[in-house]
């Protein structure tokens, strides 16, 4: 790792203001990434803040939200029972995410922060539009059997990383975010951007902002939403594809249902055309294998990773049928 | 703030013990232990948190030690593999290793055998998949998985598959 400085934060306006002064200066909670990327040379930073001990780590349950601090650990959230009584998709993805170890590590704000996996982005002597913006994408013609077949432009097609987002967007959460000016909330739907021409911006959180908390909707669709992962091995790994799945049940149709992807796109990808085809009808098999068939229309494959259009007709095939249970 | 040889004033609380040391501050928790304790017993594997060579309990939770800065683990209880046995009375977890010949080179013992005990900490080894999805932060390049298992079954007092 170069050389850096650490200083801990004892609030978030210190954080803030260290982090305006620096342009280079990087927020470090759980380090489970961040200290990864910066063994392998792919993120260099001269000064590290330690935001770990500000106190964001609560779940606080609210008449219409739960809002869930951004320190809290991936490990405390995925076993809060009022999460897994309510919003079983985030804790059915976190106890899919990496290991225990770094569960107990990790923090939520962190954790949709992450970075993609992608190979090429993680080689620091791999060219990388998105690590260096210009120097072209290793992953377009080479192995790309982890990248993304939804949301990728001419200039890179990673994946994005996070099983939690994924459940987030189907939970229509928002993210709380920090800045100068004070508070201000995003839908995670529009936190994420797809790469187009700037694939090194990844989210629309700006350089002088912290995220303090994440809130999530209680409604009966997010108490009967689901998450499927499937992967190379049965634990400890990112996803190939992945579904969470939200609706509720009116006079035994569907209603607003929310369908999203994971491991198959650019950003958490939310299938609004399937949403469509499920919203009204009755949740049958007949109905969820039409729905499931349409999954990855649209999808641009290549010869690495073609195989995740089937992949990702299955999970949310899977994650449809997980939902039937009432 | 970083004095003129570029390091810092840290105290670690490693097995009861207080230290105090002056490191750089890039120094990771794993490498304060090894390196500057002298408490080799937690392994260095791949540095990247994929193999938990280097888990330990920190206030009774288990983490890889190789994706922290030591500097970040101040007023922390740490507990390495040299802090689980009383004298020389092994702790169960330890014992039962020994009793199932859980491992081969025993190069990913220590971080075995702190996960399994963070493993307890959560509650959740009730059966051998249990047993298995919990401790699969830990590889074994052996493949000494299924007396693994076992030994930890028995730790935590169920029943052993053979």
């Amino acid at each position: 790792m170069n050389p850096f400085s650490v200083t801990h934060a004892q609030d978030t306006a210190a954080a803030l203001s260290g982090k305006g002064a620096d342009s280079d200066a990087q927020f470090i909670a759980g380090g489970t990434d961040l200290l990864q990327l910066m063994q392998e040379g792919v993120v260099r930073s001269d000064a590290l803040i330690d935001i770990s001990r500000l106190p964001l780590a609560e779940l606080e349950v609210r008449d219409d939200l739960l809002e869930i601090g951004a320190l809290m650990r991936l490990r405390d959230l995925a076993e809060h029972e009022v999460v897994v009584r309510e919003a079983p998709a985030i804790a059915q993805a976190l106890r899919e995410t990496a290991s225990p170890q770094v569960r107990n590590m990790a923090t939520v704000g962190g954790n949709l922060l992450q970075r993609t996996r992608c190979l090429y982005f993680r080689d620091a002597g791999a060219p990388c539009n998105k690590r260096e913006p210009g120097s072209g994408c290793g992953a377009m013609d080479g192995c790309n059997r982890i990248n993304a077949i939804l949301g990728g432009s001419e200039h890179c097609i990673a994946a994005h990383p996070s099983d939690l987002a994924v459940a987030l967007t189907a939970l229509d959460a928002q993210v709380v975010v920090q800045g100068p000016d004070g508070e201000r909330c995003l839908p995670i739907g529009a936190f994420y951007l797809p790469p187009g021409d700037t694939p090194e911006i990844e989210n629309r959180l700006g350089p002088d902002e912290l995220i303090l908390a994440v809130r999530v909707p209680r409604s009966p669709a997010a108490a009967r939403s689901r998450f499927i992962k499937l992967r190379d091995r049965e634990t400890f790994e990112w996803a190939l594809a992945s579904c969470a799945v939200a609706f509720a049940i009116e006079d035994g149709r569907v209603a607003d249902p929310r369908i999203v992807a994971g491991g198959v796109g650019t950003t958490p990808w939310r299938l609004e055309r399937l949403e469509s085809m499920l919203d009204g009808q009755a949740l049958e098999p007949k109905v969820i294998a039409g729905v499931a068939e349409c999954a990855a229309d649209g999808a641009a494959c290549r010869p690495g990773n073609a195989f995740k259009a089937a992949l990702l007709r299955e999970a949310v095939s899977r994650a449809l049928h997980a939902g039937d249970v009432s | 703030m970083p004095n003129a040889s570029g390091t810092v004033a840290i105290a670690l609380t490693v097995n009861g013990k207080l230290h105090k040391l002056a490191l750089d501050p890039r120094t990771t928790l794993l490498e304060a232990l090894r390196d500057d304790l002298g408490l080799t017993g937690t392994k260095f594997g791949c540095g990247l948190g994929h193999c938990g060579a280097c888990t330990v309990l920190v206030d009774g939770r288990r983490i890889v030690s190789c994706l922290t800065l030591a500097v970040m683990n101040q007023d922390r209880a740490i507990t390495t593999i040299e802090g689980l046995a009383d004298g020389h009375d092994l702790h169960p977890v330890q014992q039962a290793f020994v009793e199932h010949d859980a491992f081969q080179c025993g190069y990913c013992t220590p971080g075995q055998i702190m996960s399994a005990v963070g493993l307890f900490e959560e509650g959740k080894a009730g059966s051998a998949a249990a047993i298995r999805e919990g401790m699969s932060g830990n590889l074994c390049r052996c493949g000494a998985y299924s007396n693994i298992v076992d030994a930890v079954r028995q730790a935590a007092g169920g029943e052993v598959a053979r």
